[in-house]
C-alpha cells in the first residue's frame, strides 16, 4: 500500500501545476482564453505539448511518454484547480484513450505523432438525443459500402469538436438501436465531406458542438478494431473519462474549498470574521469531509481503471462517479451559500468552480445512473 | 501509488483472518455479528485467546507485550477482527489505560498492572464523564484531597461502560481547585472494591445494562495510585483520546454488517421475490457501500501517513474518520432495521437458544431495532460528532 507519487510523477505535478497557475493567473485570463476562436488558447495548447502533456498517455513505442492513470489524475487535478479550458479531457483523455486502446499499427503511426506534438486534436462523438448515458444506445448508422462505411446520424454535445482534427464517432453497423453488439468506433477527419460541426459554448465556460453526419464516406481503415464489437472499447473510454473527471472535480473542489475557508476568515459581519460562527464552521468541515472522500475515490478510480476484470472495473468506476457527483453538489452548493451574495456573481472565481462542478455531475453518467449500476453489480463489499 | 497490500501485508492479513476464524469460538462471533450483547465471559475468553497469541495489545510497547507492527499491520489487524466479528480486546484495558500507563506510569505500576490488563485478569473501566462534564470534560468536579498517604475521593462519574464488571477504574479527578480548569486535574486509579464506591446501573434505551453511574463517597485511595504527576492528568487524557480514535472509523465492522444485510436480504421474502430484488433497497445499500469504500481509502491514507510513534496530539484527520465512520455504522443499522421491516417491531423474550415463536420465523429480526437504538451512541461518545467538527474547523481549517 503506497499513496506517494514516484519522483517522475512528483516532477510532472510540479511542472503542470506551475504551468496551469501561470497560464491562469486570474478569472479575466480565463475569460479571454475562452473567447478565442477555438474556445481556448492555441498557444497554451502548444505549450501543453511542449511539456509532454499531449502525448502523456501514449506508450514510448508510439512516441508518447508512457503515462498511466496516475499521470492523467495529476494533470486533470491541475486542470480542475485552475479551470483550464484547453481540451485535455476531450482530446487527450477521451479521444486518445479510444486510439490508444483501439487503434491498429497503421492508425497509430498515422495519427499519434500529430497528437503528441499538439497539431492534431481529437474529440469523442457518442451522445445522441435518446441515448442519455447508455453507451450501447446508438442510432447513428454505419452502412457497409464495399470495404468502407457510410455514416449517417446526429451526435450531441460533443466536447471541443470544433477544435478537433479527428473525431471518434460511435455508429451502428448492425442490430437494433439498443443492441450491445453491432457498434463500431470510427475515425472521422474533421474535413470529411458530409460532416457538419455546429459549435456552441457550454454552461461552464467550455465548448461543445452538434455533429451531423450526412452520407459521410469512410475507408475500411477508419474503423477502430472490430466494427461490430466496439462497445467494450467505448466502455473503457468512458471509464477512463470518469477517472479523469474525478480528478478534475477534486482539483476544482479543493480550490473552491480553499477559497471558501479564506473568505470565512476575512469577511467580517457583526464586527467579527464570519468564520467564527459555528454554524458556518461546521458546514466548511462537511465540505472538507466530502472533498477528502472524493479524493479517496479519485485515487480508487485511477487504481481501478486498468483492472483486468471488466465487471469489477465497471462497478468501481460507477462507485467513483457516484461519490464524486455527490461531493460536487455538496461542495459547490455550500461554497456559494457560505460566500453569500458574492458567490452568486459572474465576477467571482468561486462561482465558476460551482458551475463546472455542477456540470461534471451530468457528464458520463449522473448519480442515479451509476448508483443503479453499483446496486445491480453488488460487488463492492463481497457477500 | 498502489492500493494493494504488499505480499507481506497480504500474508499477514491471511494469518490474522485464519486465526480469527479458527481460534475464536463461533458462538462468540455469532453474537457479535447478530448485535446481541456479550457476557463478560465471552469478552474475557476472546481476549485470552488473542493474548496467548501475543495479539491482545499489539500497539503497546514491545516490552509490555506489544508487537513491532507497522501502522498498516495494525490497521489490517483491527479490520480483520471486525470483519470476523471478533470482539476487540477490551477497549478500556487495551486502548486507554494500558497505553497511558505504559507511557506515563512508573515501573512498579507497570509491573503491577500491565500484564494483568493485557490478559484481562483485571477489568478496567473509565471514570471520565460526569453529570455536568460531557463534551466539556475539563469542567469535571470529582475531587481528590490529599490526606497523608491517601487521596480522599468524593464525587460522581457516569456513562461508565461495563463498570459492573470492573475490578479497577481509572479516573480524572480534580486535585487543584485554584488552577485553570484543565490544569488542576490528576489521573488516579481506584480499586472498585474500595469502601465508599457505589455502582448504579443505567439501562440504555434498547434495554441492556451497558453503562453505569459510579458514586465516590470519601473513598480512600493510596497515593501510589496516582499515574504520572499530580495536576497533569489532562495531558494524559488527551493522549488517551488520541489512542481512542485509532480505528475509530470501524470500517471492518460496517463491512461485516453490510455483508450480513446482503445475505439476509436474499433470504427475506418480499412481494414476488426477496428484498434483494428490490432495486430501491439495493441502491440504498450501494450508497452506503460506496461511501464506505471511500472511507476505507481515506483511512488507509491517514494510516500510511502515521509515523511509528503514537502522537500525543490527536491528528485532526482522525476526527474526520470518526464523523463519517460513525455515520456509516449507524446507516448500516438503519438498513438492517428497514430489512426487518414490520417484524422489527416484535420484541420476544429470548433465552439465547432457538425458539419457534419468533416473529415471522426470522431468528434475527428482534435484534435489529435494539442494534439501531444502541448505535445512536456512536455519534455521541468519544467526543460527539459536533465536537469533532469543532476539532477539524480549528485544527485543519484554522477557523
Amino acid at each position: 500500500m503506497d499513496f506517494d507519487f514516484s519522483d517522475e510523477q512528483g516532477l510532472l505535478r510540479d511542472s503542470i501545476e506551475r504551468f496551469c497557475a501561470d497560464a491562469y493567473p486570474s478569472l479575466e485570463t480565463r475569460r479571454r482564453r475562452a473567447a478565442e476562436p477555438l474556445g481556448f488558447s492555441a498557444d497554451n495548447w502548444r505549450r501543453f505539448a511542449e511539456l509532454g502533456v499531449c502525448g502523456l498517455p501514449f506508450s514510448e513505442e508510439d512516441g508518447g511518454f508512457g503515462g498511466g492513470p496516475v499521470e492523467t489524475m495529476i494533470v486533470m487535478e491541475a486542470v480542475g484547480r485552475t479551470l483550464a479550458v484547453e481540451p485535455f479531457f476531450a482530446s487527450t483523455v477521451l479521444g486518445a484513450t479510444a486510439l490508444r486502446l483501439g487503434a491498429d499499427a497503421a492508425q497509430r503511426e498515422r495519427y499519434i505523432p500529430g497528437i503528441v506534438e499538439g497539431t492534431l486534436r481529437l474529440a469523442l462523438a457518442h451522445t445522441e438525443r435518446q441515448s442519455r448515458y447508455d453507451l450501447h444506445d446508438v442510432a447513428t448508422q454505419a452502412r457497409r459500402d464495399g470495404d468502407g462505411f457510410v455514416l449517417e446520424g446526429h451526435k450531441s454535445v460533443v466536447l471541443n469538436a470544433d477544435a478537433a482534427g479527428l473525431i471518434v464517432v460511435s455508429a451502428r453497423v448492425s442490430g437494433d438501436r439498443r443492441d450491445p453488439a453491432g457498434i463500431g468506433l470510427f475515425l472521422v477527419p474533421a474535413d470529411a465531406p458530409g460532416l457538419t460541426v455546429q459549435p456552441y459554448p457550454t454552461q461552464d465556460g467550455g465548448r461543445a458542438a452538434e455533429v451531423m453526419l450526412a452520407d459521410v464516406r469512410l475507408g475500411g481503415d477508419a474503423v477502430l478494431g472490430d466494427p461490430e464489437s466496439g462497445l467494450p472499447l467505448l466502455r473503457r473510454v468512458a471509464e477512463h473519462g470518469i477517472a479523469a473527471l474525478a480528478a478534475e472535480a477534486v482539483g476544482s473542489m479543493s480550490a473552491l474549498h480553499a477559497l471558501t475557508v479564506e473568505y470565512l476568515k476575512t469577511r467580517k459581519q457583526f464586527g467579527v470574521a464570519v468564520g467564527s460562527f459555528q454554524a458556518l464552521q461546521h458546514r466548511a468541515v462537511d465540505m472538507l469531509i466530502a472533498l477528502e472522500q472524493a479524493r479517496s475515490m479519485a485515487i480508487y478510480g485511477a487504481m481501478m481503471v486498468d483492472a483486468a476484470d471488466a465487471d469489477e472495473r465497471a462497478a468501481a468506476l460507477s462507485s467513483v462517479k457516484v461519490q464524486i457527483n455527490k461531493a460536487c453538489r455538496l461542495v459547490g452548493q455550500e461554497a456559494v451559500q457560505l460566500h453569500g451574495g458574492i458567490g452568486m456573481t459572474m465576477e467571482y472565481l468561486g462561482a465558476h468552480h460551482f458551475k463546472r462542478l455542477a456540470m461534471i455531475e451530468y457528464q458520463l453518467g449522473d448519480t442515479p445512473f451509476h448508483l443503479r449500476r453499483v446496486a445491480d453489480a453488488g460487488v463492492l463489499v463481497a457477500a | 501509488m498502489d492500493l494493494r497490500f504488499t505480499p507481506e501485508e497480504a500474508a499477514f492479513r491471511d494469518e490474522v483472518r485464519t486465526f480469527c476464524r479458527e481460534k475464536i469460538p463461533a458462538e462468540i462471533r455469532r453474537k457479535v455479528s447478530e448485535g446481541r450483547g456479550l457476557g463478560k465471559d465471552d469478552i474475557v475468553a476472546a481476549q485470552r485467546i488473542l493474548n496467548a497469541r501475543g495479539w491482545a495489545v499489539p500497539h503497546w510497547p514491545t516490552e509490555w507485550g506489544g508487537q513491532d507492527w507497522t501502522p498498516i499491520q495494525r490497521y489490517i489487524y483491527t479490520e480483520e477482527l471486525f470483519q470476523a466479528a471478533v470482539p476487540l480486546p477490551q477497549q478500556f484495558n487495551c486502548y486507554m489505560f494500558g497505553p497511558v500507563l505504559a507511557t506515563f506510569g512508573n515501573q512498579a505500576q507497570k509491573e503491577r498492572f500491565l500484564p494483568r490488563a493485557a490478559n484481562l485478569d483485571d477489568w478496567w473501566c473509565q471514570g471520565f464523564s460526569e453529570p455536568g462534564a460531557g463534551s466539556d470534560l475539563a469542567s469535571l468536579k470529582t475531587k481528590a484531597v490529599r490526606d497523608g498517604d491517601h487521596y480522599v475521593v468524593d464525587g460522581q462519574k457516569t456513562w461508565t461502560t461495563l463498570g459492573q464488571h470492573a475490578d479497577w477504574i481509572f479516573c480524572l479527578v480534580r486535585t487543584d481547585f485554584a488552577a485553570k480548569k484543565q490544569r488542576g486535574i490528576s489521573f488516579l486509579v481506584i480499586d472498585m472494591t474500595s469502601p465508599g464506591i457505589t455502582v448504579r446501573p443505567i439501562i440504555t434505551l434498547e434495554g441492556r445494562h451497558e453503562v453505569n453511574e459510579v458514586f465516590f463517597d470519601s473513598v480512600r485511595v493510596p497515593v501510589e495510585n496516582l499515574v504520572g504527576e499530580e495536576n497533569r492528568g489532562w495531558d494524559y487524557a488527551k493522549f488517551l483520546l488520541a489512542n481512542e480514535r485509532t480505528g475509530i472509523a470501524r470500517i471492518g465492522l460496517t463491512k461485516e454488517r453490510i455483508q450480513r444485510i446482503k445475505r439476509l436480504a436474499r433470504a427475506m421474502p418480499a412481494g414476488p421475490g426477496t428484498m434483494w430484488d428490490d432495486a430501491d433497497f439495493r441502491a440504498r445499500v450501494a450508497e452506503v457501500e460506496i461511501e464506505l469504500k471511500a472511507l476505507e481509502i481515506t483511512q488507509m491514507r491517514v494510516t500510511a501517513k502515521q509515523g511509528r510513534a503514537d502522537s500525543v496530539e490527536p491528528d485532526p484527520a482522525s476526527s474526520l474518520l470518526k464523523v463519517r465512520g460513525s455515520e456509516l455504522q449507524q446507516a448500516a443499522t438503519e438498513l438492517l432495521l428497514e430489512l426487518a421491516g414490520p417484524f422489527g417491531l416484535a420484541a420476544p423474550a429470548r433465552d439465547g437458544q432457538g425458539r419457534n415463536d419468533l416473529p415471522g420465523g426470522f431468528d434475527w429480526v428482534d435484534a435489529a431495532a435494539p442494534s439501531y437504538f444502541n448505535n445512536r451512541k456512536v455519534s455521541i461518545y468519544g467526543g460527539s460528532n459536533e465536537i469533532q467538527h469543532n476539532v477539524i474547523a480549528k485544527g485543519i481549517l484554522g477557523l
